[in-house]
């Protein structure tokens, strides 16, 4: 079990609040993606969880007891940090079994879970080495492992892929998503990068200077942002937002198209701009349009095959039943 | 850019650095070689540098008059002791500063540095009273407590520098691993800070063994340590260059040995936060 419950959390540093009052509710079994840009409070509130920073006010609940004041070692949660956060001077078998002898577990157990780990997570080979002969990728996998022994009614993860280059953090991304179909524990990842919020949470939370923006599924949070912050932080490249006369013809203060949203032509469109720069992705390119007379640059995603060069005219259409519409508060008008 | 350096640059410099080390190392080889002089030649003048007629006769001389092996014995135990009762105090204390600092943490630090820059001489008197007060005149385990005292700042320091190159999230992992306090410090931040701790040991050692002013003024005969044996060498009969320079010299030895084998942790315990 992991349902953990935050009821008007605060927290303070001195006289800087940087979580105002906040409530959210985490499911048990549910994957939960914090995701915001640095300074949002994401990795304070995870530490909140964790008993690592004490709440100023309110309350957090863990499977329906009150943990607010119980110390992290006896929250029954295992965290696996940015920087890994090992035992440099146990081997890879001493730093997975560490939680296990903490808990003063029989010798024999504690030698069963360590190998079982070991072996799901491809350690076996390593398991005698300290973590100072191992790759990024292997710390990583050993920072679960010292995780998973232990059983936890939830697992909290602090940014643990941004460490790690950009191939094996894919390959990262995709491992703890099997983990958790797998164990089918509740668990807490948090992230400044939106790509991995959409891709490994069952629920993302959108979390700007302390505040909840916004919380759903990753499509929901993609197909009906609340406001400009959340449409413009989920999706890559950003959702490309156009005010004044163009909002006005749909009642809106504000539109914001998708890059995905907009078709090109070099002959007919709505809207006529000049290609500033054109990136090749090989399947998709970007292409920044510039000269529209409707926000600095549009941003266009295109098919890869699509050959417009620097300095050409095109024209642009946007798919008008996925436009969203935004008020002059910035919050979406349904 | 590498500087380049020529070779007749390199050796100007190897010149100048050996130079200034047996300058540095001067007053204590001639220590050593007056040791094997006679006192006539000990206070020869023009002084007799290698060419003169070796003798082990003070040193026998030294050894007949003092219970050398007594006076060692009792450096080993005040030094030793002073400094494993100021590591235990000062790993908690160091640890707290280091991962739990408060607004108030720096000052501490400067304030425990700065009890270093008052004259041991001007608190001489209040402890010499407590001394006379609780028995502890000549006594080993007095001396014990008043370096401990005395090295505590320092020992603590170093801790405090060392502690800090420690990353808090292996603490933080060790605590959602279901360390309590103890074992957290136990097995995780001692193991980690061994060579720190090594090279505090060490240095406060050699600090302990060399401390002359307290263990002059608060011993007799009984907890009397090398220092104390030095200095019945310099006194009643007049100098006698030779013996004293024998018993300097076994004074010293061991402390020499002990830093010769350690010297690349003391090296890094001195420069330890200075580079990495």
């Amino acid at each position: 079990m992991g349902r953990i419950t935050l009821d008007k959390v605060t927290k303070s540093f001195g006289e800087t609040q940087v979580i105002p009052p906040l409530d959210l509710t985490i499911d048990d079994g549910e994957f939960t993606v914090f995701v915001g840009p640095s300074g949002c409070g994401k990795s304070t509130l995870l530490r909140l969880i964790a008993g690592l920073e004490d709440t100023t006010s309110g309350e957090i609940r863990i499977d329906g007891t009150d943990a607010t004041n119980v110390p992290p070692a006896k929250r029954g949660l295992a965290m696996v940090f940015q920087s890994y956060a090992l035992y440099p001077h146990m081997s890879v078998r001493k730093n997975i079994a560490f939680p296990l002898r903490m808990a003063k577990m029989d010798q024999a157990e504690i030698e069963r879970r360590v190998e079982g780990a070991a072996s799901v997570l491809n350690l076996s080979d390593y398991i005698e080495r300290k973590p100072g002969q191992l790759s990024g990728g292997q710390r990583q996998r050993v920072a679960i492992g010292r995780a998973i022994v232990r059983e936890p009614s939830a697992f909290l993860f602090d940014e643990p892929l941004s460490n790690l280059d950009a191939a094996l953090r894919v390959g990262m991304r995709l491992e703890i998503s099997e983990l958790h179909k797998r164990l089918e524990t509740t668990m807490i990842y948090v992230t400044h990068d939106q790509v991995e919020a959409m891709t490994m949470a069952d629920k993302i939370v959108v979390l700007r200077a302390g505040h909840i923006e916004q919380v759903g599924s990753p499509l929901e949070l993609y197909r009906a942002p609340r406001n400009l912050f959340v449409a413009g932080f989920i999706g890559s490249p950003k959702m490309n937002f156009v005010s004044g006369e163009e909002a006005g013809k749909h009642n809106a203060h504000t539109i914001g198209v998708r890059p995905e949203h907009i078709t090109v032509s070099e002959s007919e469109g709505r809207w006529r701009g000049v290609v500033g720069v054109a990136e090749h992705l090989g399947s998709d390119t970007f292409f920044h349009i510039h000269q529209t007379g409707l926000a600095e640059t549009i941003t266009v995603r295109a098919d890869g095959e699509v050959g417009f060069n620097h300095g050409d005219t095109i024209y642009l259409t946007p798919r008008d039943e996925v436009i969203h519409r935004f008020d002059q508060d910035g919050l979406r008008i349904a | 850019m590498a500087r380049s350096v020529t070779s007749r640059r390199k050796a100007l410099n190897t010149l100048v650095a050996w130079t200034i080390g047996l300058l540095i190392f001067f007053p204590i080889l001639w220590t050593i070689l007056t040791s094997f002089k006679t006192e006539a030649q000990a206070i020869s003048d023009p002084p007799v540098f290698l060419f003169f007629d070796w003798t082990l006769e003070n040193y026998a001389v030294v050894q007949e008059r003092s219970n050398y092996m007594r006076f060692l014995w009792n450096s080993v135990i005040i030094a030793g002791g002073s400094t494993i009762l100021g590591i235990i105090i000062a790993i908690p204390a160091a640890w707290s500063m280091a991962f739990v600092p408060s607004r108030r943490t720096k000052d501490i630090l400067l304030w425990m540095l700065s009890t270093k820059m008052l004259p041991a001489v001007g608190v001489l008197y209040p402890i010499y009273l407590i001394f006379i007060q609780f028995g502890l005149l000549d006594n080993r385990f007095g001396l014990v407590v008043v370096l401990m005292l005395i090295n505590l700042p320092i020992i603590v320091w170093m801790l405090y520098t060392y502690f800090k190159e420690i990353p808090g999230e292996i603490l933080e992992a060790a605590r959602m691993d279901g360390a309590s306090l103890k074992e957290e410090i136990l097995y995780v931040l001692t193991p980690m800070a061994i060579p720190g701790i090594a090279s505090t040991i060490l240095l406060n050692f050699i600090l302990a063994w060399n401390e002359a002013f307290w263990t002059l003024n608060l011993t007799a005969v009984n907890a009397a340590p090398l220092t104390a044996f030095i200095a019945s060498y310099s006194s009643p009969e007049g100098l006698f260059f030779a013996k004293l320079s024998a018993a300097s010299t076994m004074a010293i030895a061991p402390i020499l040995i002990l830093g010769w084998f350690s010297q690349k942790q003391l090296v890094r315990g001195l420069t330890f936060g200075a580079v990495k």
